[in-house]
């Protein structure tokens, strides 16, 4: 069996597993967000139960139109704080104590290897990145988890991802899936599992492997993971969660894989994927003359620690080019006080750039950066589709956050080595 | 189930996202279900939101609702009376909450479909009928899971009604 299947198999109280099956599985953590919780509120509140039999598997994050953008965004984050007051929902996150839920949720200790997390917001399969099975679910998915502590799915068919060879400066884990989503497309892996291994994986950070599992979904896949290593197991150190909680699997010698990619990173440039699909991918050197109106650095992608200390890193003493919007959101409060402490605001600052308090805000057009008919962005979030962050025509390339700050100061789409 | 019903097919193209469907921009109007559904598949066909009428079809080709989570996509369509969405594959997202709220998602070959063409859905024989070029389209039935809660408009009906999920008839 792969990693995948084992973790589902010991979800169902199986022995075994195989792709296609349908189970219902027992779930650890189930997450909504302020778009995605009312709707499942809404149907467990017709219910009329009285208690929810696992408050504690349930986490809550308003984080897509926060701080409230208006009324109507105001009232379905009141829906949530509701909620999660009248069903003794001690995980619910309010704005000032989170942030962008797929960055808090491995932050604050609730991901950690052989758990099964589903989450009403199509980036959870951020969490494979420490060995768990985590995938994105709609709100009566949630609904009904919340209600059960179980969700029905298919054990999906697991693919391959081998990266051998040594990283080339400036290339990150944003660089490694963008290229395998240009490769393999935007349903490359239909329905399935996306196991990342290989030497350039076993050597990338935990922030790194966040961001490869985190666009899993933009090539159709189920899920993202990374099998438990040294680094996952140091990093959830800090949490003390209980031994016998943790399960670490590996997947079989002989476990079947529908398809196996290979590449050698050696060979893989900075990445930018083009307008309208993150398939759409060219290394940076072939970008051309693209002006940009706006970059965005931040989302559940790309707003974390290292993220932050990358663009800072190329951005100090520096500006951002005049006729240009530089927008920099730290995924959370945590990310933002380290990146306070580290003199990284002050780097952004003098640049030119403007820091937002956590939020997905720009990423979903949403708010606190909007693009006008015929702008350009440059973001290091995980969609650009027709009108994502904005006027449908509007234009957003997707990068890595050294591209996007080293983009910001030519005021067009750079290589970081030509700033450097 | 909409069997007997008919409609006009609508045609997209290749990897329909949930941005297109129902913009990121509007989603402030949630609580507001029948206001956001005047502007369903707007990006994509500013026209169709105009133009739909009940019981009419969705027809797209690859990947259909790709992207978000957000359960309002296919949601919007069922308030707006869409008959069922025909596509040549969907991404897993929609097409799991299109069944569990009880929206027939229905893989197909849609290449025999062009705008405007009348269809008529036999969901029980596997059907899709297109009654202006007079061809019969097949498709494989759903798994019986889904089926089963689809036939029951959905998942939070099937639960409450049966209690259980009908796992055992895999």
């Amino acid at each position: 069996m792969t990693i995948t299947e084992k973790i589902l198999a010991l979800h169902c109280g199986e022995k075994k597993v195989t792709p296609g099956q349908f189970i219902l599985a027992d779930v650890d953590i189930a997450l909504g967000n302020d778009i995605t919780a009312p709707l499942a509120i809404e149907e467990v509140e017709k219910l009329n139960k009285k208690n929810l039999p696992h408050p504690e598997k349930v986490v809550l994050v308003s984080d897509h139109f926060t701080p409230n953008k208006d009324k109507e965004s105001a009232n379905q984050c009141l829906v949530v704080k509701k909620f999660a007051k009248k069903y003794a929902i001690n995980n619910y996150f309010e704005l000032g104590c989170g942030g962008i839920e797929h960055a808090l949720l491995p932050e604050e200790g609730f991901i950690y290897p052989g758990e099964l997390i589903i989450g009403a917001d199509s980036h959870t399969c951020t969490y494979g990145a420490l060995g768990a099975f985590a995938t994105g679910v709609g709100s009566t998915d949630l609904a009904f988890t919340m209600m059960s502590g179980k969700i029905w799915l298919k054990v999906p068919e697991s693919m391959k991802f081998i990266y051998s060879g040594k990283l080339r400066e400036w290339v990150t884990g944003k660089d490694l899936i963008l290229y395998a989503i240009g490769d393999i497309g935007v349903d490359g892996a239909h329905y399935r599992a996306m196991e990342f291994r290989g030497e350039a994986i076993s050597k990338l950070s935990v922030d790194g492997r966040l961001t490869m599992c985190n666009m899993a979904i933009e090539a159709g896949g189920k899920s993202g993971i990374v099998a438990p290593d040294e680094t996952t197991l140091k990093y959830i150190e800090q949490f003390k969660i209980p031994k016998s909680k943790i399960k670490v699997f590996e997947s079989d010698k002989d476990a079947k894989y529908v398809d196996i990619k290979e590449y050698d990173v050696g060979e893989i440039e900075p990445q930018v994927a083009f307008p309208h699909l993150p398939s759409n991918t060219k290394p940076v050197s072939q970008a051309g003359n693209v002006n940009l109106d706006q970059v965005v650095i931040g989302s559940c992608t790309n707003g974390r620690l290292e993220d932050l200390r990358i663009a800072a890193k190329i951005l100090k003493g520096k500006k951002v080019h005049p006729y240009l919007r530089t927008i920099i959101i730290p995924a959370t409060q945590k990310i933002y006080l380290q990146a306070l402490k580290e003199g990284l605001m002050e780097i952004f600052i003098n640049a030119g750039a403007v820091v937002s308090p956590p939020t997905c805000g720009p990423c979903i057009g949403g708010h606190m950066g909007v693009l006008a008919k015929g702008e350009k962005c440059l973001a290091t979030t995980n969609r650009n589709f027709v009108g994502r962050m904005g006027d449908k025509e509007s234009e957003v390339y997707l990068a890595s956050p050294a591209v996007a700050a080293a983009s910001a100061v030519k005021g067009k789409i750079a290589d970081p080595a030509e700033v450097m | 189930m909409n069997d007997s019903k008919q409609g006009k097919a609508y045609k997209f193209g290749d990897n329909i996202s949930t941005d297109h469907i129902i913009p990121g921009r509007y989603y402030h109007l949630r609580s507001n279900l029948p206001e956001l559904a005047k502007h369903v598949m707007e990006d994509a066909d500013p026209k169709f939101t105009q133009n739909m009428k009940e019981g009419d079809f969705i027809v797209g080709g690859r990947n259909f609702g790709c992207g978000s989570s957000r359960e309002h996509a296919p949601l919007i369509m069922k308030i707006r009376g869409v008959n069922a969405v025909l596509a040549k594959s969907f991404a897993r997202i929609f097409y799991r909450n299109a069944i569990n709220i009880g929206l027939p998602a229905i893989e197909c070959d849609t290449d025999k479909i062009k705008e405007g063409d009348e269809l008529k859905l036999n969901m029980g024989k596997g059907i899709v009928l297109n009654k202006t070029s007079g061809k019969e389209i097949t498709f494989k039935a759903l798994p019986p899971l889904m089926q089963k809660i689809l036939n029951e408009g959905g998942v939070i009906n099937y639960i409450t009604k049966y209690k259980d999920l009908p796992l055992k008839a895999q």
